[in-house]
């Protein structure tokens, strides 16, 4: 369980969006989502579900922490945290419990390009939650008590989820070497040197510049429709103002990147070692979805039935990919060699397979294979309350729009062989041009080795 | 794990004999002829069914010198059957979109499976084979055995990790629950293919057995294929020779040293059990001390007021040998000492005086409110109801939790916190460089992992 769990989206592992469609000819929507706006710009979304009484809501704004000024960075999630600091109506913290005794759950999460907040409750409570949350957006107050604590409790996660963990600290740098010039190099949660000097102003003047109705998007999915909601919504929410200087979502562009970037650490905490190859990629194509899904997708993917099984070269891998970016995006490989294989093995063996996928292609099998996989998990989103609002916010949040979940599938089910492999050219145009990663143990047995132990 | 059911809509109807509730979820208990019972759930609203399952048994199943057994085995069971080898099994299970998989827990061991209704055949087929027929072929087993070792070997330089297996290694010491289930890389060495078969035959039995089902399924469909899917299996069960634990170390603090920025803080000591009168009691205490996310009395201290820490939590364990009650958090070495007091602080004085009205209200609101939020999926609802099978629970036991946490009185609550939380009675486990602690054990490794021993 996570208190205010911020999930640092830095690099969505979320699998939903990586599942794939095939569907028959037709064009049918899969969420029978329905969106309108209300008359200061708010984009307002709703997602039918009428399996209990209950609905999760959620405000997403069209900000991240890569949209963050230069040397403050880890302020769009700071400001997340002071967000259940108080309003004149709701003071001193008092948010979530009110949230709570109510029957509801409560919580946010920053990443690169978004920050949502959440409740899930009874569909009674629905008039509630956007009261509460509608003041927040306008009306949000703190202490500098308040605000220095919570910058406390930010060092305290910052140390939790990364510094207390060579994974943390390894994936920092890998991000720092592939997006030179661009703030995707720098972690959602913040540099702790930058971190520790953010002040109230700096989250009141971030406050000030995103998040008004006319950057923000409701999304309601579960027990409603949009003849109930909009009622609402437009009491509710309309009535705030529109903010006439939201700052623009500029970010520079990554540099290129040439020659062969290779980042290594050693360090005791790590078991066995790991490997990883990392490119920058096109966002929004469901070609390199595809190709992921056949490359390193599942236990019967290429790497891994070649690589795992029939070579014993690795202990596991996968590729992942994430389409819902609002900027370049990336394609990348993961795995841990055999115990009697090098690092610099297996990643010559990765090579030799893409070279071969280059050269020869993917199979129709393949390909019809990952499409109908992805028409399964169509039906398996819709078995979630939550999911597919994440969907919705993700999308929208990242400059795609409402048709891009609803007819996902389609598109994938007009994938073609020809597709999928101009999708690998292009992404490994470059074989040898990503950022590859080393995560070893450390070459000295030191003390705290022998305590997590070594072979 | 503890999870709390509770009726959305708790009105009573006067004139009735007894209150008339809306039904939290339309729970039916099946038997099949061959004597499995089934709790299910109907809901065509999706074509998709789910199936969580669980045979009684767990660690206390694994030999004492070899945990690790039914880890594997819960790892293997996909990894090929019948005739079928790793990949042909698992490229059947992904070409039809069917999720099975299998866990090895403290007191049974579970399987859930999820298939769309029209691939529902090929899934209960090969759901059959891999707990009828698993083939345990040798290259998949040195797989899986590499697999599972990479992630202990990570896991041990992982302070989250360590800071739960040092506290279960020295509270519970020699009994299976303070084994790894994961084993350690010893046993990942001397565990054999006949530890794994000899492992099936004594956990995969129809006396064991309980099966919960949701989805787009009716009465008659479930139990035809319950009893397709496990009626092959044997009908005796194993006799379990495990005995209940209070924990060891009580009172004292245990430190493993470990190079990193935080301390990892468990405290625990005895808890309630499930069965006990006073568990709703002990529920809705624990809920305000820490288990209630931002309303909790640990989270307020800890965090909201001094922040010390991203997260702290507390809560109830009812297992088949032991009881527990406990707390963790992480928090800078610097702080580590500071935490920890305040943790004990907070146990004495729910002790001493119990909680107020109104905290008793507001736990009272959340608990009866949130049962639904638990119950938004297929699968959620599938294994919340085999997990309530599994502790013994009545099938219609989720339609009165509101009652009986409605009931709950603040002299219940004095009444068993006193009895619960005595401070000084903590096992307290730390991972990292705390400062200002002087530890009573510091240890070199973590215990059970074959270290030093």
């Amino acid at each position: 369980m996570s208190g205010r769990s911020h999930r640092l989206w830095a690099y969505a592992t979320f699998l939903i969006v990586f599942c794939l469609f095939s569907l028959p000819a037709q064009a049918e929507k899969t969420f029978n989502a329905e969106s309108f706006y209300l008359k200061n710009g708010m984009k307002v979304v709703v997602i039918p579900n009428h399996r209990s009484p209950v609905v999760s809501h959620m405000v997403w704004y069209k900000v991240g922490a890569a949209d963050e000024p230069t040397g403050k960075s880890g302020i769009a999630h700071f400001l997340e945290h002071l967000m259940f600091k108080g309003t004149k109506k709701i003071p001193d913290g008092h948010f979530s419990k009110q949230v709570k005794r109510m029957g509801g759950n409560d919580n946010a999460f920053t990443s690169q390009d978004f920050t949502a907040y959440y409740q899930n409750i009874a569909k009674d409570k629905l008039p509630d939650v956007m009261q509460m949350e509608a003041d927040r957006m306008q009306n949000l107050t703190m202490t500098e008590k308040q605000v220095l604590s919570e910058r406390d409790v930010i060092v305290e996660e910052r140390l939790q989820r990364i510094d207390n963990h060579p994974q943390g600290r390894f994936h920092e740098q890998i991000m720092s070497h592939l997006y030179p010039n661009h703030p995707y190099s720098i972690p959602v949660i913040g540099w702790e040197h930058e971190i520790k000097q953010l002040t109230q102003q700096d989250a009141l003047d971030f406050y000030k510049h995103y998040y008004a109705p006319n950057n923000a998007i409701l999304i309601v999915a579960g027990d409603i429709t949009a003849a109930e909601l909009k009622p609402l919504a437009t009491d509710i929410y309309g009535k705030i103002k529109a903010e006439k200087n939201i700052l623009p979502r500029t970010r520079p562009a990554p540099a290129p990147l040439i020659g062969e970037t290779r980042f290594i650490l050693e360090d005791p905490q790590v078991g066995r070692p790991m490997l990883q190859k990392i490119w920058r990629a096109e966002r929004g194509q469901e070609s390199l979805q595809i190709l992921s899904e056949i490359l390193g997708g599942s236990t019967t993917s290429r790497l891994y039935s070649k690589l795992v099984v029939d070579q014993k070269l690795a202990v596991s891998i996968s590729s992942s990919y994430d389409a819902v970016s609002l900027d370049e995006t990336t394609f990348a490989i993961y795995a841990t060699p055999a115990p009697d294989v090098t690092p610099e093995q297996l990643e010559q063996a990765i090579i030799d397979e893409i070279k071969t996928l280059l050269d020869k292609g993917i199979t129709e099998e393949e390909l019809k294979s990952a499409q109908d996989r992805a028409q399964a998990a169509s039906i398996y989103f819709l078995d979630s309350l939550q999911g597919p609002a994440l969907i919705f916010g993700r999308a929208l949040t990242s400059g795609f729009d409402m048709d891009y979940p609803e007819y996902w599938r389609d598109r994938i089910g007009a994938l073609t062989v020809e597709d999928i492999n101009k999708a690998a050219d292009r992404v490994f145009a470059k074989i040898d041009a990503p950022v590859t990663g080393l995560l070893l143990p450390a070459a000295a047995q030191t003390p705290a080795e022998k305590k997590g132990g070594t072979e | 794990m503890l999870l709390r059911f509770i009726a959305v809509f708790a009105f009573v109807v006067t004139l009735l004999p007894e209150p008339a509730q809306a039904k939290v979820l339309d729970v039916q208990e099946l038997t099949t002829p061959k004597g499995i019972t089934v709790w299910l759930v109907q809901d065509d609203t999706l074509p998709v069914i789910s199936m969580a399952f669980s045979f009684d048994g767990g660690l206390a199943l694994d030999p004492p010198e070899k945990p690790g057994v039914g880890r594997l085995v819960s790892i293997l069971l996909d990894e090929g059957a019948g005739d079928m080898e790793s990949q042909t099994f698992q490229k059947k299970l992904s070409d039809n979109a069917i999720e099975m998989s299998f866990s090895a827990g403290r007191d049974a061991f579970t399987g859930q499976l999820r298939t769309l209704t029209d691939k529902q055949d090929m899934a209960w087929d090969l759901l059959k084979l891999a707990l009828t027929d698993p083939r345990f072929d040798d290259d998949a087993i040195t797989r899986m055995k590499q697999a599972n070792s990479t992630q202990i070997k990570n896991s041990m330089g992982d302070p989250s990790w360590l800071v739960a297996r040092t506290f279960n290694g020295m509270a519970f010491d020699d009994h299976a629950y303070g084994q790894p289930g994961h084993g350690n890389l010893k046993t990942m060495q001397t565990i054999t293919r006949e530890d794994l078969q000899t492992y099936t035959k004594q956990q995969f039995t129809l006396p064991a057995l309980k099966v919960s089902l949701t989805g787009d399924i009716n009465a008659e469909q479930a139990i035809q294929t319950v009893d397709t899917v496990f009626g092959d299996l044997p009908d005796t069960a194993t006799p379990v020779t495990d005995t209940d634990i209070k924990l060891h170390h009580s009172g004292k603090t245990i430190l493993l040293p470990l190079d990193v920025p935080q301390t990892f803080i468990m405290a625990g000591q005895d808890g309630i059990s499930h069965k006990d009168d006073d568990w709703h009691a002990a529920t809705i205490m624990n809920y305000i001390l820490g288990g209630g996310g931002f309303e909790s009395r640990l989270m307020h201290e800890i965090r909201e007021k001094r922040g010390l820490t991203y997260g702290v939590y507390s809560s109830l364990s009812s297992m088949k040998y032991a009881t527990l009650v406990s707390a963790s958090l992480s928090t800078s070495n610097t702080k580590a000492a500071e935490a920890l007091n305040l943790l004990k602080q907070e146990w004495r004085k729910m002790a001493q005086n119990g909680v107020t009205e109104a905290e008793l209200e507001h736990a009272k609101s959340y608990l009866t409110g949130s049962l639904l939020l638990d119950l938004t999926s297929s699968k959620a609802i599938a294994g919340t109801l085999n997990s309530l099978q599994s502790d013994g629970y009545t099938y219609d036991y989720i339609n009165h939790y509101t009652d009986k946490i409605n009931a709950v009185t603040q002299e219940d609550i004095k009444k068993v916190a006193q009895r619960l939380l005595t401070p000084e009675q903590l096992t307290v486990v730390l991972v990292g460089k705390p400062e200002d602690i002087t530890p009573d054990i510091t240890l070199e490794h973590a215990p059970n992992m074959g270290l030093g021993e």
